[in-house]
This record gives C-alpha cells, sequence and structure tokens, in this order.
C-alpha cells in the first residue's frame, strides 16, 4: 500500500510518499515487511511517517478550570503523544480534572491517562 | 400598587425619547415602553444622522414644517445634552442639465419653506470648496444650515436626560394588548406585564401601525424600507467637508456621502421596500449600489478602508408625509407615525407639536419647580489634555485602564455607560455609547473584557450578558 | 504630569516580539530597556495559544504557547527588565517621546530608541461585507480563543469557519475536543493560507471539510447565529449563484487575515509598507524614523513565532547599537524589491555603507508553488544571489541570504522566484 503524507513534525510539512508493506502490524519493520518512507528531509520525518501508518500519535493541549482562583484557567498538554484514536478519552479526563493553585509548568495534574501524564504548561500563582 | 402614569410613550426611538425629554419638564408622570433591551434599536440606530436644511419636502407639509422648526430646537437640545453636532452644512450635486433644473427648483422650495442661507455654486465654486466631487458636476446648492449628529447617541441623551428628571423607561416590553377603559389605557406585554396610563402615546417607528391596531385605529400601513451603509475609517473621514447629496428621487434623498461626528465617512443608503419591519438585513447588491452611486459623486471614496457595513430601517408611509395626530376614534390615543427623513432632523419639533396636541386634549401641563435640561458630558475625559487626563485618573483610577485600543475608550467610560440612565445592559448598548468596539478591530480585542464589566455590574454570570438583548447570548457555557 | 521618565531603549509590547526585542538590547549592552504592555502579564497572544508548535526552531523542543511565553518571560526577569504592565501607549512621535495610561496616570517616557513589538489584529466581519443580519454568534477567531482558553467558556456548539488562516484551524480542532461539530471551513482562495500540518492534525483527524474557493454567501438569524449560506466562488472570488447552500449553525469564526497594529507607527510618520501594511524597515529592523525599530507582527505577518524572536532579536541589537551611537554611516541606502511571484521582501531597504556579512531577506510569494528558484539581482541584472526551494506556499515565509559586500553601486536589487526544473 503506498501512502501519501504530509509532515507535521515541523512546519516546514514535507510531502512524503510511504510505501507500507502488506504485513501484520507486529511484523510490521521486521526483515521483508519495511516500510520506505521518501520525501522527508530529515530522520525525525521518517520517524513520524512510519508512526502515522502504524500506530499514529498526537500530543493533545486544552485547559482545565482552577477551581480554588476566580476565573482562572490553567493550560495543559498531554506529556507524551498519545494514540490518535484516544483523543476523546484523553479529553474526556481532562474535562473531569479538578486542579487547585499554586500551580508550576510541568506539575502533574493527572499520572496515567493512555500511557501518559497531563501537565501544566502555565504557572498559576 | 399600580402606578397610572400621565403619558405613556410607545418606542423609545429618538421621537420617543425626544418626547420623553421635554415632557419631562412637566409635573407629569411619564412612561416609556421599548420592546428592545435598550434606545434607539430600530430606524434612530441606522440611519444618515443628518441634521437637514429643510429644502426637500413639499411645501404645505408637516414634513416641512417640522423640518424647519426642528432644525434650531434639535442644536439647542444637543447642546444642553451635550451630543456632539457638527453644522458642516450640506452640498446638493447635479451632473447634468435636468438634475441641474431640479436643483434650482429645490433652492426655490427651500426658500419657501423657509430654509436660510442656501446658496446655488457653479462647477469652479462647488469644487474649489469641495476638490473631491467628481469633476462631472455642473451646479450644487450648499445649505449651511445643515448639519451631523449621531442620532442613536441623541436619543440616548434624550432619554437618560429624561430619566434623570423622573421619567420611566421599561425595557423588553413587547406590546400585546392596548385596551381603553374606564378613561385610561391598560398595556399588557406579550410575558404579561402590565402598564396603565391616560394618554398612550404612538412612536413605534415601522411598528407603529401595528401598535396603531392593537390600540384598535389602523388607518395607515407602514411600509418599511431598507437602508443600507458602509461605513469607513477614520483615516478617511476628511475625503469631503459637508454631507454631499445626490438629487433626491422618488425613492428618498439617494446615498450620500459625508462625514460622521466621529471623524469616519459614511456612506449610503439604498432604500429597498422591506419584507419585515425588522430585518436590517445587508445585501450583496445593496452593498454594490452604495460604492456605485457613492463614486458618482465622490470618486476617490477609499471603499478599501470599510470598517461596517450596517443597514437601518425608515418607517415610510404611502402619503409620505408624517402622521402626528390624536386618534379620531380613540380618545388620549396619539399618532407620530411614518417619521421617516427628516424625522431625526424634526424630533424636537415634533415633541413640541405632541405637546400641544396633549395641551388640545386637557392634559394640564405644569411646568417642575426644578428641572434640569443638562446631561452631563460623557465625553468630556476624552476632550481633556494628558495633564488634566493624569489629574483625573489618580481620582479615579479606572479612567487610566484602556479597554478599546483602536477608539482608545478607558473602563471608567465604559462603566460610565454601564451605570449611568439609560443604563447599558449589553456589549451594542455598551458600544453606541462608549465607541468601544466601534473601531478597526471591531470588538474582537475588548469584547470579552466588556461582557466582565456587564456581568460584574450587574451581578450576573456572563453567559447571560448578551451582544443586543433577547436571546443574542455571546458564550454558551463554562467549559 | 509627574516629570518626564528617562529610558535608552523603550520596547512597545510585551509579546513574543517584545520580550525577544528586549532580551537582545539587554545582552548587547544596554540595560536601561523597558518593556510597557498592556496586559497584567506579559506574553501577548501567545498566553491563549495553548495548543503546541512553538519553539522547536528556537529552542528546539516543542513547547506550547503559554510555555514558550514562561521561557522568555523568565529571561526578562532574570535580567530585571523593567515592565510597565496594565499600561497601554496612546502617542508616540518621531522625538521619541512615548505617552502611556495606565491605573496611575499619565506617563511620559522620553527614550533615545523604541522598538515597536505591538503586534497585530485579525481583520473583522464588516471589512468583509458578508451580507445578512447582524446577530451575535460572529467571532473572530483569536476571540473565540480567548474566551475559551483564557476566560474558560464555550462560545457555541455548530460551527462554520471563514477562512483558513492557522488560527481558523487551530480553533476548529480546538472546538472539536471541546465537544462542538465544526460543519465547514470555507476559504475564498483556491489554496490555504494556513500550514499544511495544521490542515492535516486540525482538520483531517477529524473529519472536518476544507471547502477551498469557498466563502459565506449570507448571514442569517436575528438574535443569535441562526445560520450560514456558503457558496462556491470564480476566480473573481464573486459567489457563483447556483452553489449556495444553507448549514445551519449557531458559530461563525472568522480566520481571514492580521492586520499589523500600527496606529502608532502612523503617529510618528514612519513610512509604512502597502503590502505589508507595516513599516519600512532596514536590515537593522530600523524604520524611516532614526531611532525607532520594528519587529514581531506590527512589521509583517509571521507564521512562526520563532521567526518573530528571530527578528526581534535583530531589532534589539539594531536599537542597543544606535544607542551606543556604533551605528553605520546610512549614506548609501539600497531598495530592496520584490519581482515575479514575490509579493512582498523585508527589510524593504539596506544600508551598505561600510556594511559587511550578510543579510537575511524575508519574503512571501504570491501563489502557490513547487520548486521554486528564488533569486536575487541588482538593477544592472547581476546575479547576487540563488536559492532553490522544493515547494513555496504564501502562508509560508521563505528567506534568500545576500551577501552585502557583493551589492556595490546598485540602486536597487530586485527578488523574484521561478518555477525551477
Amino acid at each position: 500500500m503506498n501512502r501519501d503524507l504530509i509532515c507535521i513534525i515541523c512546519p516546514r510539512g514535507c510531502k512524503m510518499s510511504v510505501d507500507v508493506p502488506d504485513c501484520t502490524l507486529s511484523d510490521m519493520g521486521k526483515p521483508g515487511c519495511e516500510i520506505t518512507v521518501v520525501g522527508n528531509s530529515c530522520k525525525r520525518g521518517e520517524v513520524y511517517a512510519i508512526s502515522e501508518c502504524t500506530n499514529p500519535q498526537r500530543s493533545i493541549t486544552s485547559t482545565v478550570r482552577v477551581s480554588n482562583r476566580e476565573n482562572v484557567m490553567v493550560s495543559v498538554k498531554t506529556k507524551d503523544t498519545v494514540s490518535k484514536n484516544k483523543i476523546f478519552e484523553v479529553m474526556k479526563v481532562i474535562r473531569s480534572l479538578s486542579v487547585e493553585a499554586p500551580l508550576e509548568i510541568g506539575d502533574e495534574l493527572c499520572d496515567n491517562v493512555a500511557g501518559t501524564k497531563i501537565i501544566a504548561t502555565k504557572k498559576v500563582e | 400598587m399600580k402606578v397610572l402614569y400621565d403619558v405613556i410613550i410607545a418606542g423609545a426611538g429618538v421621537i420617543g425619547s425626544a418626547l420623553a425629554r421635554e415632557l419631562s419638564r412637566y409635573q407629569l408622570s411619564v412612561c416609556v415602553l421599548e420592546k428592545e433591551n435598550d434606545v434607539a434599536m430600530g430606524a434612530t440606530k441606522a440611519n444618515s444622522g443628518i441634521i437637514h436644511g429643510g429644502f426637500d419636502p413639499e411645501p404645505g407639509t408637516l414634513k416641512a414644517k417640522m423640518n424647519v422648526e426642528g432644525v434650531p430646537l434639535i442644536y439647542k437640545a444637543a447642546k444642553e445634552l451635550n451630543v456632539p453636532f457638527r453644522q458642516c452644512g450640506s452640498i446638493v450635486c447635479a451632473f447634468n442639465e435636468q438634475e441641474a433644473n431640479t436643483i434650482k427648483d429645490l433652492y426655490d422650495r427651500g426658500v419657501i419653506n423657509g430654509v436660510e442661507g442656501m446658496k446655488l455654486l457653479n462647477k469652479e465654486e462647488v469644487l474649489a470648496i469641495e476638490p473631491a466631487l467628481s469633476a462631472n458636476i455642473c451646479l450644487a446648492l450648499l445649505i449651511p444650515s445643515a448639519g451631523i449628529i449621531c442620532p442613536y447617541k441623541l436619543a440616548i441623551a434624550a432619554m437618560g436626560n429624561a430619566m434623570d428628571n423622573g421619567a420611566t423607561l421599561i425595557r423588553n416590553f413587547n406590546i400585546d394588548k392596548v385596551i381603553r377603559n374606564d378613561g385610561a389605557f391598560e398595556i399588557t406585554s406579550v410575558d404579561g406585564k402590565t402598564v396603565e396610563g391616560k394618554f398612550f402615546i404612538n412612536c413605534a417607528g415601522a411598528h407603529s401601525d401595528v401598535i396603531a391596531d392593537k390600540a384598535g385605529d389602523k388607518f395607515f400601513t407602514i411600509i418599511p424600507r431598507n437602508g443600507e451603509y458602509l461605513l469607513l475609517d477614520k483615516t478617511e473621514g476628511a475625503t469631503v467637508h459637508h454631507t454631499i447629496f445626490q438629487v433626491p428621487g422618488p425613492e428618498g434623498k439617494g446615498v450620500l456621502v459625508s462625514p460622521t461626528v466621529d471623524g469616519n465617512l459614511l456612506t449610503g443608503p439604498t432604500a429597498e421596500v422591506s419584507c419585515s419591519p425588522d430585518a436590517n438585513i445587508i445585501t450583496q447588491a445593496g452593498i454594490s449600489k452604495v460604492v456605485n452611486q457613492a463614486r458618482k459623486s465622490v470618486p476617490g471614496v477609499n471603499f478599501r478602508q470599510t470598517i461596517t457595513s450596517f443597514a437601518g430601517i425608515r418607517a415610510s408611509e404611502k402619503n409620505s408625509d408624517f402622521i402626528i395626530k390624536a386618534s379620531d376614534s380613540v380618545a388620549g390615543l396619539i399618532h407620530v407615525a411614518a417619521i421617516d427623513s427628516p424625522g431625526l432632523t424634526s424630533c424636537f419639533a415634533i415633541a413640541q407639536y405632541v405637546i400641544n396636541i396633549l395641551k388640545d386634549n386637557n392634559l394640564t401641563l405644569t411646568e417642575k419647580e426644578y428641572w434640569n435640561p443638562v446631561r452631563e458630558n460623557t465625553e468630556a475625559f476624552r476632550e481633556m489634555s494628558y495633564e488634566q487626563k493624569d489629574e483625573y485618573i489618580k481620582e479615579h483610577p479606572e479612567y487610566g485602564k484602556i479597554v478599546c485600543r483602536c477608539e482608545g475608550v478607558s473602563e471608567g467610560e465604559i462603566l460610565d455607560a454601564i451605570k449611568r440612565n439609560p443604563r447599558a445592559l449589553d456589549v451594542d448598548s455598551v458600544k453606541r455609547r462608549t465607541r468601544a468596539g466601534m473601531g478597526r478591530c471591531q470588538a474582537g480585542f475588548c469584547m470579552p473584557y466588556v461582557m466582565e464589566l456587564i456581568a460584574r455590574e450587574n451581578n450576573v454570570a456572563l453567559e447571560e450578558v448578551t451582544k443586543k438583548g433577547n436571546g443574542s447570548y455571546i458564550v454558551t457555557g463554562r467549559i | 504630569m509627574d516629570n518626564i521618565v528617562k529610558h535608552d531603549v523603550v520596547v512597545i509590547g510585551g509579546g513574543p516580539a517584545g520580550m525577544a526585542a528586549a532580551l537582545s538590547v539587554w545582552d548587547n549592552g544596554v540595560t536601561d530597556v523597558v518593556i510597557i504592555d498592556r496586559e497584567t502579564s506579559v506574553g501577548g497572544i501567545l498566553k491563549q495559544c495553548v495548543h503546541s508548535g512553538f519553539g522547536l526552531h528556537k529552542l528546539g523542543r516543542e513547547l506550547t504557547g503559554p510555555e514558550y511565553a514562561a521561557e522568555y518571560a523568565k529571561r526578562v526577569f532574570e535580567r530585571n527588565i523593567k515592565v510597565y504592565s496594565d499600561t497601554m501607549v496612546v502617542d508616540i512621535n518621531k522625538e521619541k517621546l512615548v505617552i502611556a495610561t495606565n491605573r496611575q496616570g499619565i506617563l511620559k517616557i522620553q527614550a533615545k530608541a523604541v522598538i515597536l513589538a505591538m503586534g497585530c489584529r485579525e481583520r473583522s466581519r464588516g471589512a468583509l461585507n458578508i451580507p445578512g443580519t447582524r446577530p451575535s454568534g460572529i467571532f473572530s477567531a483569536g476571540t473565540a480563543q480567548k474566551l475559551i482558553n483564557c476566560e474558560g467558556y464555550s462560545v457555541g456548539s455548530k460551527v462554520v469557519i471563514l477562512g483558513s488562516g492557522d488560527i481558523g484551524l487551530i480553533m476548529a480542532r480546538r472546538m472539536t475536543l471541546e465537544g462542538a461539530k465544526v460543519e465547514a471551513v470555507c476559504e475564498i482562495m483556491p489554496y490555504s493560507g494556513g500550514l499544511t500540518r495544521n490542515i492535516v492534525q486540525c482538520l483531517e483527524d477529524y473529519g472536518i471539510p476544507l471547502y477551498l474557493s469557498h466563502t459565506v454567501a449570507q448571514i442569517h438569524g436575528k438574535d443569535r447565529l441562526e445560520g450560514v449560506t456558503i457558496a462556491q466562488v470564480d476566480e473573481n472570488r464573486q459567489v457563483i449563484e447556483d452553489t449556495k447552500r444553507y448549514i445551519p449553525c449557531d458559530t461563525l469564526l472568522l480566520s481571514v487575515g492580521l492586520i499589523p497594529e500600527n496606529e502608532l507607527t502612523k503617529m510618528a510618520d514612519i513610512a509604512i509598507d502597502p503590502v505589508t501594511n507595516g513599516p519600512v524597515v532596514f536590515q537593522d529592523r530600523q524604520t524611516t524614523v532614526e531611532g525607532i525599530f520594528a519587529c514581531g507582527n506590527v512589521l509583517q505577518v509571521h507564521d512562526l513565532v520563532d521567526y518573530v524572536s528571530d527578528e526581534a532579536e535583530i531589532a534589539g541589537r539594531g536599537a542597543a547599537c544606535y544607542v551606543t551611537e556604533q551605528q553605520k554611516d546610512s549614506s548609501l541606502v539600497v531598495d530592496v524589491k520584490p519581482g515575479d511571484k514575490i509579493r512582498y521582501v523585508l527589510p524593504q531597504k539596506l544600508n551598505v555603507n561600510n556594511s559587511q556579512g550578510k543579510v537575511d531577506l524575508y519574503m512571501r510569494v504570491t501563489e502557490p508553488m513547487g520548486r521554486t528558484v528564488f533569486t536575487v539581482c541588482d538593477d544592472k541584472g547581476n546575479l547576487l544571489s540563488k536559492a532553490v526551494k522544493m515547494r513555496a506556499m504564501p502562508g509560508e515565509m521563505e528567506k534568500i541570504t545576500v551577501d552585502l559586500s557583493q551589492i556595490g553601486s546598485a540602486e536597487s536589487i530586485v527578488v523574484k522566484g521561478e518555477a525551477g526544473k
């Protein structure tokens, strides 16, 4: 199978062409089942392309209301990327969070969702 | 306990507001019913804002009389109410011989109507004072007494002054029934509120035929006309120095090009018969027509600097004269209807005319011992020097915080608009009073903060703050 | 009013451009530098850009907007650079007298150099003249972003977005994540104005349709927005009548362009480039008024904050040199002109006297292009520089470097783009 992709790793947006062999997911990448990528300008593009064709990943950002401050929101993100099909599951968890100030950038607000953590991206005094 | 008002006015446009203000001099209880969330929401909200000299109305009509009488009265009231205006004069342009003949007729008509100071100018003379006019001009009529004023600011100030002098304004009162019994009117709103009064004055603008019907005396039909405008940035405000008219036709005074009191350039209106008295619809055809027509008189209008388009409604009627009279069939009912152009110019003359009708109908008018004709200048802060502003801010820190960057409006001015009669209850009402959100970014930057101030001062949640009352909510809930 | 305060350099605006500029001034040896910011905390629009994608170029890691802002704010505080917060500049003049207002009063600051870093604003509905009514529920994308991300309020549940600028694309995803349904993104041009990555990860990921060569032809609803009519447009961007289609929605977001906010610039009689809508500048980002510099989105609308920081550093260095009188003789000026396929080039002017070294010229192409050869030639046709790109998009800024020593006696140089073989 051949897939055309646009790299989203950096704003350069390389147009890549990925050749995905007709193998099961577990065999992917093994001898005879190599994925080939052309059109990328750097190694990260190749990594992205392979991941996008096997297990697409996204980082998620959102905001959470700070319960002990009036009208203050803290911005948050997933510490690592998560599977694309887990986005709404993660959003559900983010929406259910109750957080209190003070908060520092990097504070963990939830320590396990879809294999990663939710962390604050803003300081709230 | 129910109040029995001496006078109930339906409609808080510039006519209802001017009338309330003039009635507030007397020992009377006055109540104004407005179906919207603010005053000046109908025809008053969006029109050309021109104080017409009075050459146009047919001699002998009520329009001619009200227009010419209204000019000195509106200038006087605007001064007392601290509403900015400019007597910039107007110019009517003729681009061919036929139009030139019409202009000569208009001159004669103006003389009969009693307009003073008019002058016919030839091409060279008019281009000398207005170099931006089309070189195709062949004759022009200059009317020095004409001017410009912001219509909704006048209505807001007049109503505010009326309220300061004891009048009552009830908003969101959408009249459902008007019942006359025992020598008084009982007026019920769609949502079940009731007020009672001895006299009922129909100033309902584009809805005045509907109100007449509800009061049991419908003898006219309003044909609402939609007028579309384009407003240009202040960079274009000096394109012309007078209000530039074309030769009037059957549909009205045509597309004008005019400076505004705030320093913008206004072009428009179209005049299309509208399907609804609340339509205010902007159309592609209308926009194109405004652009093309405006360029006929002023070819260099820079429409790239358009900051907004808007549409207003005019309450026209087939006989094209004002209808100001006591009802023939319902005692105590007075119609003030079909007030299209020059309604703004005429508003205080109309108020006086209505007061005379009330007198004729045996309403006792005793002047109050103390009546304050003056409304405090809400723009005083703007007009201060930096030194004066600095001192003022030291006493009133909220005037040091600029909320609207484009128009330089401070938090203090916005709070004043929210607190002063008639209080601004929604975002657009703040805009009309302070210009916050009226500039180049059209509230993109300041709207969230203005919403917060309205919510805070009225002690309501942000979800309840609207753009213009009713269902015009802005945010839908908390995340 | 109290006495006039004096500072070597005044930076107007505390967003990414202003912070980076002030840091650069300080790091180039001029420590009497202050920032005037209209908000309570520095960071500007980055504070509402909670999505990630910032910092890859400048800081080597992918950050969210607030994190990128915090990184620069930390550096500002480490250096003790004074910030006049909650303070709005209302006037500047050629003599570099800055007048500002805050809750304490009116502030007069006499600067030796000024750096303009006021950013930009969004184009509004008014400027678009969309036919129809004027209900609530129509927001510029950035206003919606502020209400959602900073104030924590949702603005609607069924959404149409006009314009495929980056903020519009980001908001399509943001509103989807918060439970709204984004029905369509309409772009009047035959291509998107946003970054490709945003089309992929904000629209395609969520199955949101992007209609190119489409616009909103009519707005419906009296109080709150009830729906929009969308339609295809022809090559003159005029609505094709029989393609009109009604979409019920309660929210319309506008992402139809950003305009540099140059009201103050005009007060100081600085020349404005009619294409960028920002000041005309030299390579040190000095405007046509001596001692007044500009950087960031007030100068030209950038796609990436990292490049804003780069540009601000140039302006900061320029201002520091100006204040310490290391400025070079500016008698020999070369105009930089956009040629074929180039919408604008910045800087628009170069000082070539005694100048050595290389200058980066930033530009945008007029239309989407595949493999493109960019060239810089002088007015005699001599080739000064050449660069090849695999593709070029109007939404993505390109850059080419020229060596000043090669320019010689040219009065102007021209930058061109050409479809490459």
